[in-house]
């Protein structure tokens, strides 16, 4: 690999027509070819195999039915989960910081297990109770990170932020099995599988209702990168180049729970996706957020959807949980990491 | 002309470059100074002419990076204004002010890997449109730049590879490939050994003769400021004390009231230019 990844010397308007379509390529490849693979095998031709009627086409009643929505599921939450990683890592200026080191994933969860508790099942403007609840707790989790970033004494340091991470995450979690306590048994089983992360979507109903969240948040971060940028160098040096340092933070901080919220209301707190994701498309596409952001939504949705195929075949017919896949590749990525930097 | 009128800035932790902003940091408590109390700054005019070089001098928390931000733009004052060509600058929009004026901060240290170049780039920003990306014509800017400052053989480096005083003359590339006409650098030369502040001094100096640059800048750097600047303001406990002519400004009274230090100083023949010697510390007053 060349310093600051292939086609370092080239604009940002070419490596975008490079990577866009080869990163958009991989992610449709993945979400036409994930539903192909499992327990019954299916055929692409077969699927779309105009001949027969669709009532009568098990093949194509098996990939639209039963496994494109959780494809696509995998999909959302990956690309929403490794946008807001690396909106977190350029405005806490640490690529450590994600959704889940963060203790963000666990305030969502939090909200989203209080929800599906006490069975909220409203909706408004087309947004779930549940994606709702989710959302505001990680609005919640966010605000104590951006006030821990706040506290004038000192820098804000890599310890304090995963020591505030570490510790909002138990914090959460055990308010989580409080929850958990309290709900009767039956629900607790379902709930559990969520907490370990889980895209087993009953048809397209959750992925519409998570959607308009996930579409505000990624329309947001599509006006951020070029502050983004500047902001990584240094909140002053961008104010001295005329970014108005304060509404993109304020932005960049709003969308990025927005997004968290809606991924974990839909597939659990899946954890790690906004760390592995970010760091090796830098390590393809460079540094520069205007090719890592939209290059790492589209890889995060491919990486999401290939671990789930592994969660669903790993141990089939048993389905493992998909965080827990996440978790077993993520944890040694991270502390790789963390060892690497300086 | 750069001017700044009865300017105040409240000492107390009160940094408010605007405020809320997370200012922070994972590598020193140096770079995201927005988060450390800044000292004051009481009844302070200045104006810098177009064209010129002025120092400001001071010890240490006399207020001169408070000054420096505040004439920047990157701090309002609690009273007062900064103008530039009669405008106050509270006024103008970030861009257009960043069009105008580019700030060099003490040091760098970046969170990601960006390329020399990507920095450079970086100074093409209040010049794009939010969805604009950089047209040729920006990147030959920014090569411009980085050939004005000697680093044009780094273009294709990691940032994070570089020497200090190469970090140092790319900054200052990002800062030219902004086009301000007004350069505002903060101790360029703090943590530089003496063959790269010797570099920064003749680059600074070239930038003002062969440009028509105006420079401020803030330096603990007696002879690098005598070699550089036409003129010096003189800050101590966020007060100017004094502010003239280089040569009638640096004397030794000046000098040992500044930093309680006895200085010998006598025009250099070879070096063209005063010469400060410090000879023994004493009581300041």
């Amino acid at each position: 690999m060349i310093d600051g990844g292939a086609l370092a010397g080239a604009t940002v308007r070419r490596r975008l027509l490079v990577w866009v379509p080869i990163f958009g390529a991989v992610a449709f490849l993945a979400i036409i070819g994930a539903p192909l693979i499992g327990t019954t095998p299916i055929r692409l031709d077969r699927v779309f195999d105009r001949s027969l009627p669709f009532a009568d086409n098990v093949d194509a009643q098996i990939f639209f039915i039963a496994r494109l929505p959780r494809a696509l599921a995998g999909a959302l939450v990956g690309a929403t989960l490794a946008a807001a990683g690396v909106v977190f890592q350029a405005l806490l200026r640490n690529p450590l910081a994600t959704p889940f080191t963060l203790g963000v994933s666990a305030g969502s969860a939090l909200g989203a297990m209080l929800a599906i508790t006490f069975r909220l099942h409203l909706s408004f403007w087309g947004v779930s109770a549940v994606t709702a609840a989710s959302f505001i707790g990680s609005i919640g989790a966010v605000a104590i990170v951006y006030a821990l970033a706040r506290a004038r004494h000192r820098g804000f340091s890599t310890n304090v932020l995963l020591l505030a991470g570490v510790t909002l995450n138990s914090f959460f979690s055990a308010l989580i099995l409080f929850v958990q306590y309290l709900a009767d048994s039956s629900e607790a089983m379902r709930t559990m599988r969520w907490l370990m992360g889980d895209l087993d979507v009953a048809g397209f109903g959750p992925i519409v209702a998570s959607l308009p969240l996930c579409a505000a948040a990624l329309v947001a971060f599509a006006w951020l990168p070029r502050a983004l940028n500047l902001l990584s160098l240094d909140a002053d040096a961008a104010a001295s180049r005329g970014v108005n340092v304060l509404r993109v933070q304020r932005v960049a901080f709003f969308s990025a729970s927005m997004a968290t919220g809606a991924a974990v209301s839909l597939g659990g707190p899946i954890g790690f996706i906004g760390i592995i994701v970010p760091h090796l498309v830098r390590l393809i596409v460079g540094a520069d957020h205007r090719v890592v952001l939209p290059a790492s939504a589209l890889f995060g949705a491919a990486f999401l959807v290939a671990c789930d195929v592994l969660a669903r075949t790993a141990m089939a017919p048993v389905e493992v949980p998909v965080g827990i896949i996440t978790a077993l590749i993520g944890g040694p990525f991270f502390l790789w990491l963390l060892v690497r930097q300086r | 002309m750069l001017r700044a009128d009865n300017l105040t800035f409240v000492h107390g932790g009160a940094p408010k470059p605007t405020p809320g902003v997370v200012s922070p940091n994972t590598t020193d408590n140096r770079s995201g100074s927005a988060c450390q109390a800044l000292p004051g700054v009481q009844g302070v005019s200045l104006s810098v002419e177009r064209g010129s070089v002025v120092g400001l001098l001071g010890p240490n928390g006399s207020g001169k990076t408070t000054l420096l931000r505040l004439l920047a733009g990157m701090l309002e004052p609690a009273s007062g204004t900064v103008s530039l060509d009669g405008r106050p600058i509270a006024k103008m929009d970030a861009r257009a002010r960043a069009r105008r004026i580019a700030v060099v901060p003490q040091e760098t240290h970046l969170a990601f890997d960006y390329t020399v170049l990507e920095i450079a780039l970086m100074g093409r920003y209040p010049h794009l449109g939010v969805f604009e990306l950089e047209g040729p014509r920006d990147v030959q800017i920014a090569r411009d730049a980085l050939a004005a400052t000697g680093t044009s053989a780094l273009e294709r480096r990691l940032f994070a590879t570089l020497s200090g005083g190469e970090k140092q003359r790319v900054v200052i590339a990002s800062a030219l490939a902004q086009q301000a006409d007004i350069l505002l650098l903060d101790e360029p030369t703090a943590s530089l050994d003496v063959g790269y502040q010797f570099e920064i001094a003749n680059l600074l100096g070239r930038l003002n003769k062969a440009r028509g640059l105006t420079i401020v800048v803030a330096t603990h750097d007696l002879n690098f400021a005598a070699g550089l600047c036409q003129s010096l303001v003189l800050v101590s406990e966020g007060r100017v004390v004094n502010a003239g002519p280089t040569n009638d400004t640096l004397t030794s009274l000046n000098i040992q009231a500044l930093y309680g230090v006895v200085a010998d100083v006598y025009p250099h023949h070879a070096a063209g230019h005063l010469t400060v010697v410090p000879l023994r510390k004493v009581n300041r007053d």
